[in-house]
Order: structure tokens, then sequence, then C-alpha cells
């Protein structure tokens, strides 16, 4: 691990933002705007049926009576609704039976993106859902998953192809009612990931889902639900681009997981949504709702995220400790350079007797950007034993930056234990003079000391993600010094 | 190899170095001794580039180039070496990353590809052994939790792996014991050769019985006031620095 961390420091990526092409193929998309012809449009063209349509419609008479929250530090103009396509498809030429029905203009966008659609190559054994807009491109190795029991498949084909897995969980760890976003979401969502993992069955590779927003004026709103059965394990993986455009694009999604007795599921995301230019002209507003329900006795979430780019990141990938001895993590590294902005933590229920979770935060300011980390760890009065323990980091690069804390406690049952450490640094300039001195660039020295601040997170994600994830890291922070 | 001419330097105003005059080749040991407050580790700073330092004159030319042209990575990349008084800890960054980072930093800048792994290590481990640091020291983050001694080695292994043309060592023997002193000194002596040259800043004479100077420098209000051979270590050993005081004095 050690080595290859290393390398990864050496093939330094210099260059802004290498994600930001436009795909130029056919189209189609649904009239501008929001209204419930809207909603039933995106459901005919999905081939869903009566209930998912009804469902879409409750969520969305729910949604137009809600406002958008206002508490989050972050500031953005108001967004306007009916500008926005919520649903935008490439078109298909065939029904794509096998890889090679692919349009290759997308085989091409994902090659450039370096995750090729082709089941011998891609990232050793990782099978991948690939998601453009609003529809689900492919999703590879289906048939050596099958064999385990493993259902990994786009969200639509989830819908018309396991009907009762859907229904069974749609909605019960985010309800429609949930926020804003997530009512907005439940009405318009377009495609994301569905994974079911059978009692007992350790899913034999890691699973991922590749988003990439594409066409203009277009909203993501993509729909992930993740359910492992008794004893069972997945590790999944997350990663997300797009175009780089002037207009903000708004991404609006749910994530929700569901873990039973003794199950386990990683779930590791590395976002880097267009962040807007230096000037903070354009980039994705990144309105997630992210949850975990840990349902069954001694089961475990845990969220690893690198987050990097987007304009504005309002996210908290939370864990609802519901089962005894269940275990609720969360490992998090949040960059913001230029005029970025993020609000982004987690939220730690425990409900079960001793329940554990654990928080490390690592923030990175940069450039104009704020960096608030908000958290919430909830005791209940049920939750005898429970044990948290917290870290939130944060380090400054430059002077016009601004790094956050709001922790948030409610504690009510006094057996547990909940330990909260919290620092800020900056990165001096002795530092910085002896990495120099050893003929390290500045660059190449903050890049240093900014992977080994985040090593402990790192250490959580899968190999290939942590390397992506430095790079990332390098690319994001590059002319925050000097 | 370095020749420093008529260098004044301030600091907040203040003049540390005042008409500093020096001249190194290569293969040789300088030391520069002096009391407390006398500009020894400005010098060293002022060779390595740190950029609190405001040089009001003279120059300084190493290998033909004008060093204060460049920058303080430049000068490590071009063989310019400076083992820290008080070096800084890397929480998450180990020994091995780092060095290997900025060995690749250097080979890059000599057209050379980076270093691949197996020979990295090879490096690693013989090096190591050189300032007698355990395989657990590299693996462990940078400085993090080291004792003084053990840092003061660390800074004599980095030294070891990149092999500088030009070698500062600032009171690299403060604080060690006598143990680790022989092996700071030895490390030195081990890497010296024709080619490369040394500037060994200290207060006492000890170091120097391990590691033999060539020239002996003795600096006091921001220039040298009296140079020798290695005898003259010994004699501001045995009659401390107020005769060198009064001597200046009287010439002024």
């Amino acid at each position: 691990m050690e080595k290859e961390q290393d390398d990864i420091l050496q093939e330094h990526i210099n260059s802004d933002y290498k994600y930001g092409f436009t795909t130029d193929i056919e189209q189609e998309f649904a009239p501008m705007g929001l209204n419930e012809d809207i909603v039933r449009f995106i459901s005919a063209k999905k081939n869903e049926p009566e209930w998912m349509l009804n469902w879409r419609l409750q969520a969305f008479k729910a949604w137009q009576q809600m406002k958008q929250p206002q508490w989050q530090n972050v500031h953005f103009p108001e967004i306007d609704y009916q500008k926005i396509i919520y649903y935008a498809a490439p078109k298909k030429k065939k029904e794509i039976k096998s890889l090679d029905d692919i349009d290759p203009e997308i085989r091409e966008t994902y090659d450039k993106l370096g995750i090729p659609i082709q089941e011998q190559k891609v990232l050793a054994g990782v099978a991948v859902d690939y998601v453009m807009d609003s529809e689900s491109v492919i999703t590879t190795f289906r048939a050596a998953l099958k064999e385990k029991g493993v259902i990994f498949c786009s969200m639509s084909e989830a819908i018309r192809e396991h009907a009762d897995l859907v229904k069974k969980y749609l909605g019960t760890v985010v309800p429609t009612r949930d926020n804003y976003f997530a009512a907005l979401n439940s009405a318009v969502f377009s495609d994301g990931s569905f994974v079911y993992i059978p009692k007992g069955v350790r899913c034999p590779m890691e699973l991922s889902t590749y988003f990439r927003i594409n066409a203009e004026n277009t909203g993501q709103f993509e729909r992930t639900l993740i359910i492992a059965d008794d004893r069972s394990y997945v590790s999944y993986l997350e990663g997300c681009t797009a175009p780089t455009r002037d207009e903000n694009q708004l991404h609006a999604a749910v994530v929700e997981l569901v873990a039973m007795d003794s199950a386990e599921i990683k779930y590791s995301t590395v976002q880097n949504w267009y962040p807007g230019d230096k000037n903070g002209i354009g980039g994705v507003y990144n309105f997630v709702t992210k949850r975990g329900l840990c349902q069954g006795d001694s089961s475990k979430i845990s969220w690893a995220q690198v987050e990097t780019g987007s304009a504005i990141t309002w996210k908290y990938p939370s864990c609802i400790l519901k089962g005894d001895n269940s275990i609720g993590e969360f490992y998090s590294v949040a960059v913001t350079n230029n005029y970025q902005q993020a609000d982004t933590g987690t939220k730690m229920i425990h409900i079960g007797k001793n329940t554990r979770s654990r928080i490390v935060s690592k923030g990175i300011s940069a450039g104009k950007s704020q960096n608030s980390y908000r958290g919430l760890v909830k005791v209940a009065g049920t939750a005898e034993n429970a044990y948290n323990f917290s870290q939130c980091d944060s380090l400054l690069i430059g002077d016009k930056c601004g790094a956050h804390t709001f922790p948030y406690l409610e504690i009510k049952n006094n057996t547990g234990k909940v330990e909260h450490e919290a620092t800020t640094s900056k990165i001096g300039e002795d530092l910085m003079f002896y990495c120099n001195q050893r003929g390290l660039s500045d660059e190449e020295a903050v890049s240093m000391i900014v992977n080994g601040y985040c090593k402990e997170v790192f250490k959580h994600l899968p190999m290939e993600f942590a390397v992506e994830a430095q790079k990332l890291l390098d690319v994001s922070l590059e002319g925050s010094v000097g | 190899m370095l020749s420093i001419k008529n260098l004044d330097v301030r600091v907040e105003q203040k003049e540390i170095l005042k008409g500093f005059n020096l001249q190194i080749n290569p293969g040789e040991i300088h030391a520069i001794m002096g009391p407390n407050g006398t500009g020894k580790s400005t010098l060293a700073s002022v060779l390595a580039g740190k950029n609190e330092y405001e040089v009001t004159g003279g120059e300084i030319s190493y290998l033909g180039k004008d060093l204060l042209e460049m920058s303080p990575d430049e000068r490590a990349r071009e063989g310019v070496f400076l083992a820290f008084q008080y070096p800084v800890e890397i929480p998450g960054v180990s020994t091995t990353n780092f060095m290997k980072a900025a060995v690749n930093a250097k080979r890059k800048h000599l057209g050379l590809d980076p270093m691949d792994a197996k020979t990295f290590l090879q490096l690693l481990n013989e090096k190591r052994a050189i300032v007698e640091l355990s395989r657990e020291f590299t693996s462990r983050s940078l400085n993090e939790g080291f004792s003084g001694g053990e840092k003061k080695r660390n800074e004599i292994f980095q030294m070891a792996m990149l092999e500088p043309k030009l070698a500062i060592l600032d009171e690299t023997d403060s604080g060690l014991d006598i143990d680790a002193l022989r092996i700071v000194a030895n490390g030195v002596n081990q890497l010296r050769n024709k080619d490369n040259a040394f500037l060994v800043i200290t207060h006492y004479q000890r170091l120097l019985n391990y590691i033999v100077p060539d020239f002996v420098h003795v600096m006091y209000g921001g220039r040298i006031v009296k140079s020798g051979g290695k005898e003259l270590a010994l004699q501001l050993e045995e009659r401390g620095y107020d005769w060198i005081k009064e001597e200046v004095a009287s010439l002024a």
C-alpha cells in the first residue's frame, strides 16, 4: 500500500479539471420545467408500473408543499426549478444486449474518463454500472454476479424485474418527505443502481457505478438502493464527473442502504463533479441525501468519501444504528478550492444497544473557499452503552479560505460514551521550506503534506479508489500555493 | 564550488550578516564556529533560500551559478542540502515516501526516470545502515514522535540518500549524546569525497574530533573574523571566544 501510494505522488497530473469535455451524441430530452406531466413522462419513458408512477406523484405533491432549506452554511442564487430539464438520455439506436451494442461515442466518453467499458479490462474485476444523465448505459459482469445470486442492475430495470424488493425497501431509509431534495428526487429520479446481496453471500467483486452528467441544462437525480441480506458483504464504489459549463447544474441524488443481521456494506465515493472555474462561474450543485440503515443486529455500514468537486456540496451520509451491536463509520475528505463551498458531515443515530460509531472527517480549504463540517451524534434512550468517537480536522491553505465545524450532540442515554476531537491547522512556512529544501516544488510539497493528512481516510478506500482520490486531490489543489 | 562575497543580510530590518566572505572548494570540510547570535544559522538559512531573509548586498556563486536567483527547491535539486537544526514533523508521510519523492524530484531535474521500487529500497537500506536507523524508523511518519537524536540521524540519513554536492550541517551536534554524535559524524565521513563539500556549523569543538575539518572559521558580528586549520578549534575550546572578541575590538 505504502509503495503504491507513493507512486501516485510521482504521477502528478498537472492540469485543470480534465473531465470537462462533452460527448456529442443524439439525445432525447423531456421538455424543460417540472409539473405532473413531466413526472408522468419520466415514468412512461422507463416503462414503469402504475405503483411506481403513483409513488412518484405522491412525492411530487409533497415536494410542492416543501421549501428549500436555508440552514446550510452555503450561499447561492435561487434555483429556478422550471429552468431545468429533468430527463435526458442518450438515444438508443437499438436495444443493448452486449457490450458491442453500445454507441461508440459513449464508449469513447468512458474511455476518456479512464473507465473503459470492456469487461476483460475493467478495473481488475470490478463490476460497473455506467449511468449517463438519466439512463444507465450498461452494467458489466452480470453473469458472474448472477451465479452468486447477487442482483446488480440499473434502478429502472429493478423496478420492472425485482418489483417486490424495490417496493419493500424504496423510501424506507430516506422517506419521500425526508427533505426538499429527497422529495424532488423521489418525484423525478432517473437512474441509478440497485444491489441485492442474498443471505450469506460475500459479493465476489466490488460493485461500482459511474455517474456522468453530459447534457446541458440538465439535472441529475439518481437513486441508488443497496440491500445486504443476513451475513452478506458488499463493497460499492461511486464515481462522478460532469462537463465544464458556465451555468450551474443540479445534482440531487438519494442513496439508501439496508444492512440486515451481521451484514456489512462499505460504500465509497469519489465525487468529482465539475467545481466551477477559478472565478466561481459554473459548477454542479451537489445536494445529496445518503443514508444507511443498520437494520439487523451486528450489522455494519461504512461510508468513505472523497469530495473534491462541485461548486456546492451539501451532503451528510448517515447511519441509523437500529440493530443491537451495529456499527456505523464515516471517513471523509472534503476539499474546497477557489470559490467552492462545502457543508458536509454525517449523522450517527444510535438506537440499538451497544451500538458504536466512528467519524473521521478531514476538511481541506484553499483559495477563497468555505468548508464546513456538520455532524450529529444522537443517542436515543434505548441505546444502552453506545459509543461514538469523532475526529474533525481542518487544514487551511492560504489565508482567504474558511473552515467551520458544527458538531451537534443529542444524548438521551447516559450509559454511553461520546468523544470528540477537533483540530485546525495550517500548512506552515517551516513545513513548506523543509520540503522545498529536499527538492520538492510547492505543489509537490502541498500534495505530499495533504496526502499525509488524509492518510487515515484513504486507507479505508479500496485500492483503485485510493489511487484516484490522491490524483484528484492534487488536481483540486492546483494553484492553491505560490 | 561556493563563493560568498561581501554578503549583507537582514531579518526584519536587523543586519545579521555584514560583509561576509567565504570560499569553499570541492573535497573540503569547513567548520564555522562562534558565539551565540553571530549569524551562523542565518548563513545556513540564506544558503538554503529561506525567504524571510533579505539579502541587501553581495553575491553568492554556486557551481558557477547565481545561487540567490534560485528558488529553495531548485537549490536542493542542484545539490545543496541543509541538515536542519530543528527538523519538522510531517504527519502521515513516512520517511520512505518522503525520500522517494525527494530522490525522484532530483532525478526528474537531472532528466532521469523515477527510480524503480527495488533499486530505491536497496538504496534506502544501504543508507539507513550508515546512520544505524532501524527499518521501523523509515516507515514511521517523518520525525513524528522521534527523539532529538533520532531526528538528527534522520537528517544525516536524508543527506546520504540525496548525495548533495554541498551539505550544510546546522548545529547537528547540539543535543546529541556521544553515541549519536559518533553515528552522525560517521555518516558524514562515509559520504565525504573529492567532489563534495561540507559546511559544518557548530558551537563545540567536540564534533570536530570526529569530523576533521580542513578549515575552521570563527564568526563574530556577522562575518568571519578568524580562519585557520583544525588546531584553531582546539584553541577555541581551551580559551573560549573572549580573546577573539578582544582581537576584533582592538582592530576596530
